[in-house]
C-alpha cells in the first residue's frame, strides 16, 4: 500500500497532536487530580432523605478532610434542595449530589461542576470556589415536563 | 462511455423500487422532523408557544427519533442497497426479498414508535433513558426498526458474499466493500441497544419486572450510541471517497487507503461509548480514560480522509492546468449541486470534528457536557456534513432510479438549498456552541430560570438559533420540492450514478482488508478489552434498580 | 482501462502537475484549526472552578 510522502507528514503531525492532547489531559487527570466526576458510591434512591449526608442538604462545614465544606444537593423532579445556597469565596468544597427519582443533570453554569445524577449513585466533585458571583445550577438532562424549570443558585460571597 | 456500459451501469428497476421505498420514508421523516425542529427553535426563542396540547418534549422526541433514527437509517439502507446493486451487480431475488422484509419491519416499527410519541405515551427523547418509562409499544417499534435494519444488512452481506464467490481472489468493488463495513459495524453496535431494549426496558415497561438497572441500560445504549454516529457518517464518506471524485471528473486518490480508513472505523468506532458518559458516576475514571484514548484512535481515519479528499481535488485541479498553492480550488465545479452540496458538508465537518475532539477530551467534557454546545456539534456533523451529503446523493440518485434527470433549474434550486443550509446552520449551530460554553443546557424548553442573570445572557443566542432554524426550514422545503420533482415530475432521461475510479488502477487493494474473521476478531477483542471490567463493576456494585416514571 | 499515467505526463506548465503541496497546506490549516479550538476550550477549563 503506497502512502504519499505528504500524507505521511500529515499523519505523523496529526497523531503527534493527538498524543499531545492525550498527554495534557492525562497528566491533568491522573497527576493533578482533575478527573471527571466518577464517584463509585451507591445509595438507595428511595431512602435518600434519611441517609447521610443527604439528610442535611446545604453547605456543611467539615473537619479533618481535604476540603472545608460539603455542599449537599438532593435532586428530584423538578427541583433541587437547597434551592439557593451561599458559599464563602475561596472555600474548598466537595459538592455531593444524588437523585431520588429519574436521571437529572447538575451543571453549575459557567463552571466545571457538571455531572450526571443517576438514581442509586452519588455524584461528587471537589473544587475551590475562587470567583465571586451568582452561579445558576441547571438540570441539563431531560427529566420530564418540568425539566426546564429545575434550577438552583449558588452565591459565592466574600 | 458507450451505450452498452451505460445500460450495465443502470440500476435494475426492481432494485430501484426498493431504493425509492426507503427514500420516500426518509424524506417524509425529513419533513416531519424538520417541522418539529423549527417549532423547537421558535419555542426556545421565547417568542412563541406551542398550540393546543403539543408538548415541547413530545416534539423533541419526535424530532430526534424521526431524524436521528428513522430518516438516517432509511436513507442509509436505501443508499447502501443501491451502491451494492450498482457496483456488485443487481440483487438476486432472494436478496431483494430479504431487503423488502427489512424495509417493512422498519416501517412498521417506525409507525408504532411515531404513534406512541403522538399519543404522548413516549416523551422520553430518542435516547429513552430509564427510569423514564415509555409505552411498551414504543420499545417494540424501535426493536422492529433495528431488527429490520439487521434483515436489510443481511441482504447486503449476502450480496457481498455472492460477489466474492463469483470473483475469487479479487478485492470487492469499493462501494460494496464500504457498505459491507458499515453494515457489519451497525450489526455489532446495535447488539447493545437491542440488549437493553429487549432484556431490560421492554419487560420492565410491560410490568414483567419491577425495576431496571439504570447505569447498565445507559452503558448499553452508549455502546450503540457512538457507532451510531459513524453509521451515519460512513455513507457520507462513501460519497466523498468514491462518488465526488467522479462528479468532479477526477480520480479516487487511493483505493487501498480508503479501504484501510473504513477498516479503522470498524475497529475503533465501537469501544468508545464511555466518552459519552465521562461525567457519570459508577464508572472508574481509568476506564473512561482508556476509552478516551480509543476515541482518539478513531480520529486518525478521518485525518486520512481529509488528506485524500484534498488530494483528489488538487490532483484534478492541476490536471486542468491549475497552478500555485490553491489554484486548483478554482477548477472545481462549483456550479454542480452534486459536488457543491457534499462539499459544504465536508467543510462543516472541520468545525464538527474539532468540537468532537473537545467533547471526547476526558475532563474537558465538563465544560460542554449536555450543554447546547453538544446540540450545535452534532448539527454540524450529522445535520450538515452527513445530511447535506445525503441531499447531494439524492440529487442524482433519485432521478437515476426514477429514470429522470436533474434539470438546470433544479440544480440551481439545489445550490440555493445548500447555501441556505450553510447560512442557517452557521447561525443556529454557531449560537448553540457559544451559548453552550456559557452553560445553556440542551434539551430544554424556553426558561428564564427564575430571572437568573446567566440565563438572560443565553436568550439572544436562542433568538439567533430561531433565525437559523427558520432559514434551515426553508431549505428543507426546497429539498422536499426538489425530491418530489425528481421522483415524479422531472423530464425523462438518464441520470448517471457516478462511481469513481482509483488514480492508480495498477495497485490492487491488499486482500487482507477483506479478511473479516481477522477484523471482526479484533473488533470483539477491543470491545471485550474496553467494556468487560466496566460492566463487571456496574453489575457487582449495582444499587437497587429503579421503578418506572412517567413525568410528562 | 483508464490510463491515468498518460494524464500525468502531459505537463502543460513549469509546475509539477502531480504536486500535492496545496493538499499539505490545506490539511495543516485544518490541523491548526483543531489545535486552536482545543486549546481554547482547555484554557476555559483551566480558568473555571
Amino acid at each position: 500500500m503506497h502512502i504519499h510522502k505528504f500524507e505521511k507528514i500529515w499523519l505523523i503531525f496529526g497523531v503527534a497532536t493527538l498524543l499531545v492532547f492525550l498527554s495534557v489531559i492525562g497528566v491533568s487527570a491522573f497527576y493533578l487530580g482533575n478527573q471527571p466526576p466518577s464517584c463509585l458510591a451507591t445509595i438507595n434512591p428511595e431512602q435518600v432523605d434519611t441517609q447521610a449526608p443527604f439528610d442535611k442538604p446545604g453547605l456543611n462545614k467539615v473537619e479533618g478532610k481535604e476540603w472545608d465544606y460539603e455542599l449537599v444537593f438532593v435532586a428530584s423532579a423538578f427541583n433541587y434542595t437547597p434551592g439557593e445556597v451561599e458559599v464563602p469565596l475561596g472555600a474548598k468544597v466537595k459538592v455531593l449530589a444524588t437523585t431520588k427519582d429519574v436521571v437529572h443533570g447538575f451543571n453549575v453554569a459557567g463552571t466545571n461542576i457538571n455531572m450526571m445524577l443517576e438514581p442509586g449513585y452519588i455524584s461528587e466533585f471537589v473544587t475551590t470556589f475562587d470567583k465571586p458571583g451568582e452561579f445558576l445550577i441547571v438540570c441539563n438532562e431531560y427529566c420530564g415536563a418540568g425539566h426546564h424549570l429545575m434550577s438552583s443558585m449558588i452565591k459565592v460571597v466574600e | 462511455m458507450n451505450a452498452f456500459t451505460e445500460k450495465v451501469n443502470k440500476i435494475d428497476r426492481r432494485d430501484a423500487k426498493l431504493g425509492m421505498a426507503h427514500f420516500y420514508v426518509a424524506f417524509i421523516g425529513l419533513f416531519l422532523g424538520g417541522m418539529a425542529g423549527l417549532l423547537q427553535t421558535l419555542v426556545r426563542s421565547g417568542q412563541f408557544t406551542l398550540p393546543a396540547g403539543i408538548g415541547y418534549y413530545q416534539l423533541l422526541t419526535l424530532h430526534g427519533v424521526v431524524l436521528a433514527l428513522v430518516m438516517t437509517t432509511f436513507f442509509i439502507m436505501g443508499f447502501q442497497f443501491m451502491a451494492v446493486s450498482r457496483t456488485a451487480g443487481t440483487l438476486t431475488n432472494k436478496q431483494r426479498k430479504t431487503a423488502w422484509v427489512g424495509f417493512w419491519l422498519m416501517t412498521i416499527g417506525t409507525v408504532m414508535a411515531a404513534v406512541m410519541i403522538l399519543l404522548s405515551e413516549a416523551s422520553v427523547l430518542y435516547t429513552f433513558y430509564a427510569p423514564l418509562q415509555a409505552h411498551a409499544l414504543f420499545y417494540v417499534g424501535l426493536t422492529l426498526v433495528i431488527v429490520g435494519s439487521w434483515t436489510g444488512g443481511g441482504a447486503i452481506i449476502m450480496a457481498y458474499v455472492g460477489w466474492r464467490k463469483k470473483h475469487p481472489g479479487q478485492p470487492s468493488p469499493l462501494l460494496t466493500f464500504m457498505a459491507l463495513v458499515n453494515t457489519l459495524m451497525w450489526i455489532v453496535a446495535t447488539i447493545g441497544v437491542a440488549s437493553t431494549v429487549l432484556f431490560q426496558l421492554l419487560p420492565w415497561s410491560l410490568g414483567l419486572v419491577e425495576r431496571v438497572d439504570v447505569a447498565i441500560s445507559r452503558t448499553l445504549f452508549w455502546y450503540f450510541g457512538h457507532p451510531l454516529v459513524y453509521f451515519w457518517l460512513l455513507p457520507a464518506y462513501m460519497a466523498w471517497y468514491v462518488i465526488v471524485p467522479k462528479i468532479i471528473g477526477g480520480k479516487i486518490f487511493s483505493d487501498s487507503l480508503a479501504r484501510l480508513s473504513f477498516i479503522l472505523f470498524l475497529l475503533f468506532s465501537i469501544p468508545v461509548g464511555l466518552h459519552h458518559q465521562l461525567v457519570e458516576p459508577g464508572i472508574d475514571p481509568a476506564w473512561k480514560f482508556l476509552q478516551v484514548i480509543l476515541t482518539f484512535m478513531v480520529i486518525v481515519p478521518s485525518l486520512m480522509t481529509a488528506f485524500s479528499l484534498f488530494a483528489t481535488f488538487e490532483t484534478f485541479g492541476r490536471s486542468q492546468g491549475a497552478t500555485g498553492l490553491f489554484g486548483w480550488l478554482k477548477k472545481l465545479p462549483w456550479g454542480d449541486a452534486r459536488f457543491l452540496i457534499p462539499f459544504i458538508g465536508m467543510l462543516s465537518f472541520i468545525p464538527g470534528g474539532a468540537g468532537g475532539i473537545i467533547n471526547a477530551s476526558n475532563q474537558m467534557n465538563q465544560v460542554v457536557h449536555n450543554t447546547i454546545w453538544v446540540t450545535g456539534h452534532f448539527h454540524l456533523t450529522v445535520a450538515t456534513a452527513v445530511i447535506l451529503t445525503f441531499f447531494g446523493i439524492s440529487y442524482w440518485l433519485i432521478p437515476h432510479l426514477t429514470g429522470r434527470i436533474l434539470t438546470k433549474a433544479m440544480n440551481k434550486l439545489a445550490i440555493l438549498q445548500g447555501i441556505l443550509w450553510a447560512i442557517g446552520m452557521t447561525f443556529m449551530s454557531g449560537a448553540m456552541h457559544a451559548a453552550g460554553l456559557l452553560g445553556a443546557p440542551r434539551r430544554s424548553a424556553f426558561s428564564e430560570y427564575g430571572g437568573a442573570a446567566q440565563a438572560a445572557e443565553w436568550i439572544p443566542y436562542q433568538i439567533a438559533q430561531a433565525v437559523g432554524g427558520s432559514i434551515l426550514f426553508i431549505a428543507i422545503i426546497l429539498v422536499i420540492y426538489i425530491f418530489i420533482n425528481l421522483a415524479f415530475f422531472a423530464p425523462k432521461g438518464e441520470e448517471e450514478f457516478p462511481v469513481g475510479e482509483a488514480a492508480n488502477t495498477a495497485e490492487k487493494a491488499p486482500m487482507i482488508l477483506e479478511n473479516w474473521k481477522l477484523w471482526l476478531g479484533i473488533v470483539v477483542l477491543l470491545i471485550a478489552f474496553a467494556y468487560t471490567i466496566p460492566f463487571i463493576d456496574l453489575i457487582e456494585n449495582a444499587p437497587i434498580g429503579s421503578k418506572g416514571y412517567k413525568l410528562w | 482501462m483508464a490510463q491515468p499515467g498518460l494524464e500525468k505526463r502531459t505537463k502543460t506548465k513549469v509546475e509539477d502537475s502531480s504536486s500535492l503541496k496545496g493538499t499539505l497546506a490545506s490539511v495543516f490549516l485544518l490541523g491548526f484549526f483543531l489545535i486552536i479550538t482545543w486549546v481554547g476550550v482547555f484554557l476555559l477549563f483551566l480558568n473555571r472552578f
